[in-house]
């Protein structure tokens, strides 16, 4: 079917470098996205051939996602364009790119908990109505998770919210390959291996071989990138939202493309300080819950510990058991001080919308801005200008609301929320996504300072080129710690090289 | 296969059983909770246990059931209605008036209701407006609208409606084959066609729904307009039975359809409801309300309470089963 | 002109229009007469709906899901305990409304406890504990014929050139309320809390002592205002709350407080149960059935809320 159709379709005349452009199954030129004043995607020219496995990889926030929605139809170009089968799309959807053919398995999951496997297999096929339709539906998903996953143990009327993440994850990559009235052109794979166990992530890979033999198209998407080298026929390397490297997955080695992701450039380190001396008393010793050796991370006043990996690895797990541990006792955590935390994630695990800058500041530091019973106006002021002026929060007036600032300067009244408190433990969870490197600069100068004047950072950060400031890295994978690197035998291929470890 | 492999494997199946295991528990909870309150009565009062008995013992239980699936289906949809009861009190007076002395009128009337419900549902999606507070809202105009209609208790039931609710079948009394009617109806509608997929869906996972491209309008009015439809055969099974009405005639039913749908092992948010699960539930309530505390002589006072106290046992059973499984 | 402005942007202000209107309409319907009586009447109802309005509304506030349906059982359990208590005996009232308040605060602390126990949504724990609170009033207050102390009546009727004393001490109380608020940790907790459970609790928040003190407070303003009722109505009635569920919640939502949560808005309940006090009377006035009330009453809250919308919120 997919070959049939790909012979009819003619040039458009708009391929301008590439020659046997009706064998791509959709291209995208000069694709450009903006989320506020981060620039996601800059000028992306991508493309996939029928019967071609596309491998693509690249840091957290390289801008894969962004790409993918747009392949996948969620999301829609600032400018550039989107050319499907030679024919451009004006207004390409969601809708259009299931009729034409293009499906994608996101990495969040998207069953319906509540309904069965057969019943979450109905509802991405209208065509399954009437009579038998349960039995249509059930017999659909079993054969191709039959397919696919010989082995699987899944029945079509377990409840999906009964299954297991990894199943969960079988179910929804098998049900991306059923096949009813609309064609199957294209597959997007989002991390699909990244809740399955070797076996299955094995079978999966077998059959996207099978796929792609048999004429069809696939992007692969994966952190693991012995998995992208072996199934990819050509590899696509992504970094701050452009394409860096493209080019047939035989011509690329692991270290090629760990540098290609990684910037080999290499920016020069942050003056080294004069080496710490004696330890100070301890701050706090934590074990991840799934740790089994007897690592552990220790933190001491005055310094800065980084937390590295790739993201969703146990870093924000360990920072939250921490700052739970402040307030109760917890097995395994030992705090000797109060904690505050500088959320990552703002608009779900930081910002209170209705409120203005100073009392997004001072709401760490209430017990303090008291005068009697009552919170006083000018405390909480003061608080505020004050960290106006050392953070360099940019608004004339800090009883503004907090909208009315740019990402990085809300970033920085967080910050300045948990500075301005009597914390002394500082836990940082990735705070500067999406911070311009003006902010990060004087964010960086400041907690090197907070740190000299006897503060604790437990940092934990995507952005390599930020561990430089630690004194300290742990590397997490699969939620324990997995090495330990001080400052001086820290470098990126080693991080990249732990946390990408293929052995699992 | 690896031995690791199969292991996983077993891993896997068994926290699934599990997983199944607890939910499967929990289902049998309303037939279990319905079986506990029958045993009590027989224990009390064996002569109770006939075809006069559960005649007698069940007689409101046909409203209840429908006004319990009518609140199911808003549930369904992550949503919930306040209003029910006082519209089980509009219908029934529009019941004992309208559609007995001007039948077409009547239907008329009954049927706009049912379009002023799917509106409802139009509203609260487009507006993102939250339910309980539009449906607080209309529980006064339905009031209003009932006191209207008939300021003073009274009418009469139309003739067919009082000769269907007083059918006396052979072996199993009337209460019974409707509760199961209604429940088997239901639960293939919602549970076993293809489109009641779509709607349990929109309230397991509506974004997901969304990507796929199901419109979310059209699954929100829908329920809502079901919602209305069996709060409109409510109110007219409850004016069949008490042959007249009263604007407050349904006041309570609110509360009561609520409680129904948790005691069936439904739950307020993710599209997880039963309908099986709540014409039991909403039995269990009808006996519980009254033949069983009268014969265990509890005092009428202490009815309602006993409902309460149903209901919190029962939401504690549900916690405990959920969290010894986990 | 920039004042009046800022009093435009404030929420609170068309509840205030409102009740204004629909007094202008009436004393021109009756041509002037009894503008003042009507103001007087309204102000001793409002009395009742904005206590427990104010309860509600720091339990709404705290964000989706929240809210206190028991209210009306409360209520009624406190007035039966108030009237008790007091046993028609002048030296008694102090303790009759601490027992009440005591009585309120047990039925908070209960339905917070059934909330955190048993992981139910607010709406159910409260809705099942008002079943049981209403059939323990039910029996505790069968045939419960005491009248109030003869000084307890004259205090809840009690006017200072007709302004009613409870009132104004309903006032003082809401201007504490609003300092609460704004101004103490507990309100700048609340606030959090119903802005965002997560980023409150990540920012230090004690987020299950905030949840437990607005439950308890709402139960405390309950069992304040069941007293209150049976003196002003001179006797313990078990319906004597059954208007004030339906009325709470609708006076925070007029009055400008987010159904969302994280937002709320003490003038405007004052503004809101005034708004809904005077409808009535004008309604009253007009000589409409007592059906048209309530149609009208369903309505506006629906036409409020429709108009205010626009956020998903106490689901």
């Amino acid at each position: 079917m997919p070959q049939a159709n790909a012979d009819i379709v003619r040039l458009d005349g708009a391929e301008k470098h590439f020659g046997a452009a009706n064998s791509f199954i959709i291209r995208l030129d000069g694709a450009e996205k903006h989320f506020g004043a981060v620039r996601a995607l800059s000028g992306v020219d991508f493309h996939v051939g029928a019967g071609e496995c596309v491998g693509l990889v690249g840091h957290n926030g390289a801008g894969k996602s962004t790409l993918m929605h747009m392949v996948a139809g969620t999301l829609v170009p600032d400018s550039g364009k989107i050319v499907v089968r030679g024919a451009s799309e004006d207004n390409f959807s969601v809708p259009r790119a299931q009729q034409l053919g293009i499906r994608c398995v996101f990495q969040e999951l998207s069953l319906c908990p509540n309904l069965s496997v057969a019943e979450n297999t109905r509802i991405n096929h209208p065509s399954l109505t009437g009579f038998g339709w349960r039995r249509k539906a059930a017999d659909l998903i079993a054969a191709k998770l039959d397919e696919i996953f010989p082995d699987h143990g899944i029945s079509a009327f377990d409840i999906a919210g009964d299954l297991s993440i990894g199943r969960r994850q079988m179910v929804e990559v098998a049900r991306a390959f059923t096949l009813t009235q609309d064609p199957l052109e294209l597959v997007i794979l989002d991390e699909p291996t990244s809740s399955l166990d070797a076996h299955t992530a094995g079978q999966l890979l077998a059959f996207v071989r099978r796929f792609v033999a048999g004429g069809g198209s696939c992007i692969l998407i994966s952190h693991v990138l012995g998995e992208v080298l072996q199934n990819a026929d050509r590899i696509v390397v992504m970094r701050d939202g452009k394409v860096v490297a493209a080019d047939a997955a035989k011509s690329f080695d692991r270290d090629r493309l760990v540098t290609a992701m990684g910037g080999a450039e290499g920016h020069q380190k942050a003056a080294t300080e004069t080496a710490k001396t004696e330890a100070g008393p301890l701050r706090v010793r934590a074990r991840p819950a799934r740790q089994q050796d007897g690592k552990e991370l220790v933190a001491h006043v005055g310094e800065i510990i980084g937390l590295a990996g790739l993201a969703g690895h146990g870093q924000t797990d360990l920072l939250l058991a921490i700052f739970t541990a402040a307030g109760r006792a917890k097995a395994g955590i030992e705090v000797t001080a109060p904690v505050a935390l500088v959320a990552g994630d703002r608009q779900s695990d930081g910002i209170f919308p209705q409120w203005s800058i100073s009392e997004n500041i001072g709401i760490r530091s209430l017990a303090r801005l008291r005068s009697g019973f009552l919170i006083s106006p000018q405390r909480e002021a003061e608080l505020a200008d004050f960290w106006q002026k050392k953070i360099g929060i940019r608004t004339p007036d800090v009883s503004n609301n907090i909208f009315s600032l740019s990402g990085g300067n809300q970033q920085k009244v967080l910050f300045a929320r948990a500075l301005g408190s009597d914390a002394r433990i500082v836990l940082m969870d990735d705070p500067m996504r999406g911070v311009d490197i003006g902010t990060k600069l004087e964010v960086y100068d400041l907690v090197r300072e907070e740190a000299r004047k006897g503060r604790t950072f437990l940092w934990y950060t995507t952005e390599t080129e930020e561990l430089d400031n630690c004194d300290h890295v742990y590397v997490f994978k699969n939620g324990r710690i997995v090495a330990n690197l001080r400052r001086d035998e820290l470098t990126e291929e080693k991080i990249i090289q732990s946390s990408f470890g293929d052995a699992a | 296969m690896t031995a690791a492999a199969i292991e996983n494997q077993l891993k896997g199946a068994s926290t699934r059983n599990a997983a199944a295991r607890a939910r499967r528990l929990r289902s049998l909870l309303p037939a279990l909770s319905l079986a506990l309150v029958l045993l009590a009565i027989a224990w009390l009062n064996p002569r109770a246990i006939s075809y006069f008995g559960f005649s007698l013992m069940l007689n409101l239980a046909i409203p209840i059931a429908l006004a319990t699936i009518a609140q199911m289906f808003v549930i369904a949809g992550n949503e919930l209605d306040l209003s029910i009861g006082t519209f089980v009190g509009f219908v029934g007076c529009v019941t004992a008036t309208w559609l007995k002395d001007a039948p077409l009128l009547g239907i008329v009337v009954l049927a706009g209701s049912i379009g002023v419900y799917a509106l409802l549902g139009a509203l609260i999606h487009l507006r993102n407006l939250p339910s309980i507070v539009v449906t607080l809202g209309m529980s006064f105009v339905w009031q209003g609208l009932a006191i209207l209609i008939l300021p003073k208790p009274g009418g009469k039931a139309p003739d067919w409606l009082l000769s269907l609710m007083a059918f006396k079948p052979p072996f199993i009394p009337f209460p019974i084959i409707a509760a199961l009617l209604i429940a088997a109806v239901v639960h293939f509608g919602l549970m076993r066609t293809s489109y009641g997929v779509i709607l349990r869906g929109s309230g397991g996972n509506a974004a997901a729904l969304k990507r796929a491209g199901w419109s979310l309008l059209k699954t929100k009015i829908l329920l809502f307009a079901l919602t209305g439809l069996f709060g409109v055969l409510s109110g007219m099974a409850l004016i069949g039975i008490t042959t007249s009405a009263d604007a407050n005639i349904g006041n309570g039913y609110t509360l009561l359809a609520i409680a129904g749908v948790i005691l069936g092992g439904g739950e307020f948010v993710g599209g997880r409801v039963s309908p099986i699960g709540a014409v039991l539930g909403a039995l269990t309530l009808a006996l519980a309300a009254s033949p069983l505390l009268t014969f265990m002589h509890i005092p009428p006072d202490w009815q309602v309470a006993a409902n309460g106290a149903i209901l919190i046992i029962v939401l504690a059973a549900r916690v405990l089963i959920s969290r010894r499984e986990r | 002109m920039a004042s009046l402005q800022t009093l435009i942007a404030k929420p609170w202000i068309w509840s205030f229009l409102g009740a204004l209107l629909v007094w202008l309409a009436t004393v021109a319907f009756t041509g002037g007469y009894g503008g003042g009586g009507m103001i007087t009447a309204a102000l001793s109802l409002a009395v009742f709906t904005v206590i427990v309005g104010v309860g509600q509304m720091f339990v709404i506030t705290l964000g989706p899901g929240n809210v206190d349906l028991s209210l009306p059982a409360n209520i009624g359990l406190a007035s039966a305990v108030a009237m008790k208590v007091m046993d028609g005996n002048d030296a008694m009232i102090v303790v009759g409304l601490l027992a009440a308040l005591a009585c309120g605060m047990a039925v908070g602390a209960a339905n917070y406890l059934l909330i955190w126990a048993l992981r139910i949504p607010p709406i159910i724990a409260t809705l099942s504990a008002s079943f049981i609170i209403q059939s323990i009033d039910i029996s505790y207050g069968r045939g419960l014929q005491i009248k109030p102390p003869p000084g307890f009546a004259d205090f809840t009727n009690w006017q200072i050139l007709g302004i009613p004393v409870l009132a104004i001490l309903t006032v003082l109380f809401t201007v504490g309320a609003a300092i609460a608020l704004q101004r103490m940790i507990y309100g700048r907790s609340v606030l959090a809390i119903g802005q965002n459970i997560r980023a409150a609790w990540l920012a230090g928040v004690n987020v299950g002592r905030i949840r437990f003190l607005t439950y308890t407070l709402s139960g405390m303003l309950g069992g304040l205002d069941g007293a209150l009722l049976a003196g002003y109505f001179r006797g313990a009635n078990v319906d004597i709350g059954n208007e004030y569920l339906l009325a709470s919640i609708a006076v925070v939502v007029i009055g400008g407080t987010s159904v969302a949560g994280g937002k709320a808005n003490v003038p405007g309940v004052w503004g809101a149960a005034l708004f809904l006090v005077l409808l009535l009377t004008m309604l009253n006035t007009f000589g409409v059935s007592a059906g048209v009330r309530l149609l009208l009453t369903g309505l506006i809250i629906v036409g409020v809320i429709t108009v205010a919308g626009g956020q998903k919120a106490l689901r």
